[in-house]
C-alpha cells in the first residue's frame, strides 16, 4: 500500500506541479491549431502506424519460417532475438549509422563500384530501419509462441486432410495471429508513436519529431511548459485509448490441450515454402545482423585506448553505474512491496481483480512520459531544494518507475505461486514475516530477482530521456555521452563507447545472476 | 511392382514394413481383403498404434513397402493416402465449427459447392449429428465429437479407415452405439476397417479378423472365432491371460 501511495504521490505531484506552473488554463484548441503540433501528431502517427504494419508485415512470415523448419542454431537464434528488447537503444543506433551512415558500411561497398554515396539514414527511413530492428524480433518471438501454441496434433490431422500452406495459414495460423495481433499491434505501435532515442538521434531534424521529442523540444530548448504539458496530455490521451481499445480486444478461443508429441508440419515439405523461408530468412538477417556487427566489430580501432583512457568515459560510467544500481534496487523494493500486499489479495481474499489494478498501477509509466513526469518533479521540488544538485535522484526515480513494469511481470508469477504453496504451512508453524521471507521467500526468488535486478539495471544504463533533459557535461551518463559523440559525428569513439557500454550491461547481468541468483538447481 | 490387377490384389498389403522405436526393432507384415474389419491386439507397447502411424503415413517407415490396390503409396503424403485415421482425441480443430470440420475435409478453403454441400449434410445425416452443425466441437460430448471425425471420413468417401482405440474413452453403452456405427458404415459403405482396441468383446462383436501384435511383429492373423475356440495359441493365450 506504502508503495502504490508514494507511486501515486510521485505522479500526481508532478502533475499537479506542471499544471500549477502554467498558469494559464491549458487551452487545448490553441495548441491543437498550431501548425508544428499538428504536424508533429500526425508525424508521429504516420510513422508508428508504418512502423507497426511493416514490423507485423515482417514478423508474420519470419514466425511461419522459424515455426516451419528445425535447424542447429534454431534455439540459439531465438534466444538472440530475445536479446534485441534489452539492448540499450542508443547502442542499436551507432549499429545502425555504422551501417547505413555516409561512411557506413552499404556506402562503402557502393562505392568499390563507383556510385556516389547518399544520406538515406537521417529521417524517416532511419526512424523505420530502427524501429524495425527493435520491433520485428519482438513481434516474431510472440508470433512464433502464439504458433508453439497450436497443439501439436493439429499439425497431424492438417498433414491427414492435406492443408497446403496457404489453407495451414487461414484455418490454423490466423486464428491464432488474430488473437496476438491487435495487443502486439498496440504494443508496437505504442512503443514507436512514443520513441524517444530513435527519432531524437536518427530523426535528424525537427521534420521528424514524435510528441515525445517535442516534449523534450518545449521542455529543453523553449522551455514551454504549458506546450509541454499540452503535448503531454495528447500523447497519453491517445496512449490510454490504445491500451483499453485492445483491452477490449482479447477474446479467449479453444485450443486441445497437446498430448506431447512432436509431429512435423505438412507444410514443411512444400518447395514454394521452403523457398519463401529462405527469402524470409535472408530479408531479417539483411535488417538485423549488420548493425550488430558493426557493433561488435567496429569497437576496437586507433581511438580505443585515448576514448578508454578519458576520465568523460569514466566519470560517465561511474555516474551510470550508480543510477543503474540505485534505480534498480528501488524498483525492486517497490515491486516487492506491491507484490507482497497483492498476492495477499489473490491467495488469501480471491480479490483478483483489486490486486490487477493494483498492478497495473505500478506499470502507470507505460503510458506517462517520462520526461514529463522529470519535469513535474523538478518543478515540484524546485522551491525546496537545488534542483540540479539533486538531478541524478530525479533520475534514479523516473528510472526506478520504467524498469517496475518489468520487474512487476518478472516477480509477479514466482512470488504468487510461493505464496499459493506455503502460506498455509508458514502459518500452520507459526513463522514470522522475517522467517517467511528467510526460508520461503528468499530461496525462492533469488533467481527472478537477479533476472529483475539485473533487467533493471540495463534499462537503466541504457536509458537516454531525462538523463538527456537534466545532464550537463559534467553530469553524463554513459548514453548521454554516446548520444553526444554520435551526434558530433564523432564514430570511430562512439564504437568504442558502444561497445564498453554493452559489455558493462552484459557484465552487470551475469554479476546479479552470480551474486544474487545463486545455484540454479533448487 | 506387382503385375497383379486391382481387383485380384488384396486392399492393403504390407511387406516387411521396418521400424525401430527406440530400442525396439519393429517389421510388419499383413494382408488386409476389402470390406473386411480387422482388429488389431496386443499388449501396450507392442507397436499398435506405430503400426498404425505408418499406414497412415504419419510416421516414415525405414524399410519395405506399403501397398494399395498393389501399387506402393510408401512415399505419399497421409493426405494422398487412400485412408483416414481417426484418433482416440484431437480429430478437430477446436475453434471450426462442426460443419467447417466436415467441409475442411472436402475442401480445404472450407467453400463447397452444391455438390461437396450435399456430401457434407449426408454425411452428418448418417451418423446422427445433422442437428449439430453450427455448434464448436468444445460444446459437444466425447461421443460426439468423434461423430464428427466419422462423417467426416465418410464425406471425402475413402475405402480404407484407421481406428486408432476412438471409443476407448467413452462409457460402455456409448461405446457399443459406436461400434454399431462402424459395423454399418462397414457393411452399407463397404469401407475396410482396421481398428485398434484393447478388448477381445469389440473384436468379436465387430471383427471379421484379428492381428495380433508382439513385440513389433504381427505374430498371428486369423479369423476373430479363434478367440473362442478350445485351444487358442500360446501367445494369445499369454495375452487374454486365459
Amino acid at each position: 500500500m506504502l508503495a502504490i501511495s508514494i507511486i501515486l504521490l510521485l505522479v500526481g505531484g508532478s502533475f499537479t506541479a506542471l499544471i500549477n506552473f502554467s498558469h494559464t488554463e491549458l487551452d487545448f484548441s490553441d495548441i491543437l491549431s498550431d501548425h508544428y503540433t499538428r504536424h508533429v501528431i500526425s508525424f508521429s502517427f504516420y510513422q508508428a502506424g508504418l512502423s507497426t504494419l511493416l514490423s507485423i508485415a515482417l514478423a508474420i512470415p519470419l514466425a511461419r519460417a522459424f515455426s516451419r523448419r528445425e535447424f542447429m542454431a534454431k534455439q540459439f537464434i531465438i534466444k538472440l532475438l530475445n536479446l534485441t528488447l534489452v539492448l540499450p537503444v542508443i547502442i542499436t543506433v551507432f549499429g545502425i549509422v555504422a551501417v547505413h551512415g555516409k561512411n557506413g558500411w552499404v556506402n562503402q561497398f557502393l562505392a568499390v563500384f563507383g556510385i556516389a554515396s547518399e544520406h538515406y539514414i537521417y529521417g524517416l527511413s532511419g526512424i523505420l530501419m530502427a524501429h524495425l530492428f527493435f520491433n520485428v524480433p519482438l513481434a516474431t518471438r510472440i508470433l512464433l509462441q502464439s504458433l508453439d501454441a497450436i497443439p501439436s496434433e493439429s499439425w497431424r490431422l492438417a498433414s491427414q486432410l492435406g492443408l497446403g500452406s496457404r489453407h495451414i495459414f487461414s484455418t490454423l495460423e490466423w486464428p491464432q495471429f488474430k488473437q496476438q495481433l491487435p495487443t502486439l499491434a498496440s504494443l508496437i505501435f505504442m512503443l514507436c508513436f512514443t520513441s524517444f532515442a530513435i527519432v531524437m538521434s536518427l530523426g535528424g531534424g525537427p521534420e521528424y519529431a514524435t510528441l515525445e521529442v517535442a516534449i523534450y523540444q518545449a521542455l529543453k530548448f523553449d522551455f514551454d511548459i504549458n506546450q509541454a504539458v499540452g503535448l503531454a496530455v495528447i500523447q497519453v490521451s491517445i496512449t490510454l485509448g490504445l491500451m483499453v481499445i485492445s483491452a477490449l480486444w482479447l477474446k479467449p478461443h479453444p485450443l486441445g490441450a497437446p498430448t506431447g508429441k512432436y509431429y512435423r508440419r505438412p507444410d514443411h515439405y512444400s518447395r514454394r515454402a521452403k523457398w519463401l523461408d529462405m527469402l524470409t530468412f535472408a530479408i531479417a538477417f539483411a535488417l538485423l545482423a549488420p548493425p550488430l556487427l558493426a557493433i561488435f566489430s567496429s569497437g576496437i580501432n586507433a581511438h580505443s585506448l585515448t576514448v578508454l583512457s578519458s576520465p568523460a568515459l569514466w566519470q560517465a560510467s561511474g555516474l551510470s553505474l550508480q543510477i543503474a544500481v540505485i534505480s534498480a534496487l528501488l524498483s525492486l523494493l517497490l515491486a516487492i512491496a506491491i507484490l507482497f500486499t497483492t498476492r495477499v489479495l489473490k491467495v488469501r481474499m480471491q480479490a483478483n481483480a483489486i490486486a490487477y489494478a493494483i498492478e497495473s498501477i505500478g506499470a502507470i509509466i507505460l503510458v506517462v512520459p517520462a520526461l514529463v513526469l522529470g519535469t513535474g518533479l523538478f518543478l515540484l521540488l524546485r522551491p525546496y531544494v537545488d534542483v540540479f544538485a539533486i538531478a541524478p535522484w530525479l533520475v534514479i526515480l523516473v528510472n526506478a518507475l520504467m524498469a517496475l513494469p518489468y520487474l512487476l511481470r518478472v516477480l509477479s508469477q514466482p512470488m504468487q505461486s510461493s505464496f499459493a504453496a506455503y502460506d498455509k504451512l508458514a502459518i500452520s508453524l507459526g513463522l514470522s514475516r522475517w522467517q517467511c521471507w528467510q526460508f520461503i521467500d528468499w530461496p525462492l526468488l533469488r533467481q527472478p530477482i537477479a533476472t529483475g535486478l539485473g533487467l533493471a539495471c540495463v534499462l537503466s544504463l541504457g536509458d537516454l530521456s531525462v538523463i538527456a533533459l537534466f545532464g550537463s557535461q559534467e553530469q553524463q551518463t554513459l548514453t548521454l555521452l554516446l548520444y553526444r559523440q554520435l551526434g558530433s559525428y564523432q564514430l570511430e569513439q562512439a564504437a568504442v563507447t558502444a561497445i564498453f557500454l554493452l559489455l558493462l550491461c552484459a557484465a552487470i547481468f551475469y554479476l546479479f545472476e552470480r551474486l544474487i541468483g545463486g545455484k540454479h538447481d533448487h | 511392382m506387382t503385375i497383379n490387377t486391382p481387383t485380384d490384389a488384396p486392399l492393403l498389403q504390407l511387406e516387411h514394413l521396418a521400424f525401430a522405436y527406440g530400442q525396439q526393432q519393429m517389421c510388419f507384415d499383413l494382408v488386409v481383403q476389402r470390406g473386411e474389419t480387422l482388429a488389431i491386439l496386443g499388449a501396450s507397447g507392442s507397436g499398435k498404434s506405430t503400426l498404425l502411424n505408418l499406414i497412415g503415413g504419419f510416421e516414415q517407415p525405414h524399410g519395405g513397402d506399403i501397398r494399395v490396390d498393389g501399387r506402393s503409396i510408401t512415399s505419399q503424403l497421409p493426405a494422398q493416402r487412400p485412408m483416414t485415421t481417426l484418433f482416440q482425441e484431437h480429430n478437430l480443430f477446436n475453434h471450426l465449427t462442426v460443419a467447417q470440420n466436415i467441409a475442411i475435409g472436402l475442401a480445404p478453403n472450407m467453400r463447397l459447392n452444391r455438390e461437396q454441400q450435399a456430401a457434407q449434410l449426408q454425411a452428418a445425416e448418417q451418423v446422427g449429428i445433422a442437428a449439430l452443425l453450427n455448434r464448436l466441437p468444445g460444446e459437444l460430448s466425447g461421443g460426439q465429437r468423434q461423430r464428427v471425425a466419422i462423417a467426416r471420413c465418410l464425406a471425402r468417401k475413402q475405402p480404407i479407415l484407421l481406428l486408432d482405440e476412438p471409443f476407448s474413452a467413452l462409457d460402455p453403452a456409448l461405446r457399443q452405439e459406436m461400434l454399431r456405427l462402424i459395423q454399418r458404415l462397414n457393411k452399407q459403405h463397404g469401407i475396410t476397417v482396421l481398428m485398434i482396441t484393447h478388448s477381445p468383446e469389440d473384436a468379436l462383436q465387430i471383427a471379421d479378423t484379428i492381428a495380433f501384435i508382439e513385440q513389433g511383429k504381427v505374430a498371428l492373423q486369423s479369423k476373430v472365432a479363434i478367440l473362442q475356440q478350445a485351444n487358442i495359441p500360446d501367445v494369445l493365450k499369454r495375452y487374454l491371460g486365459a
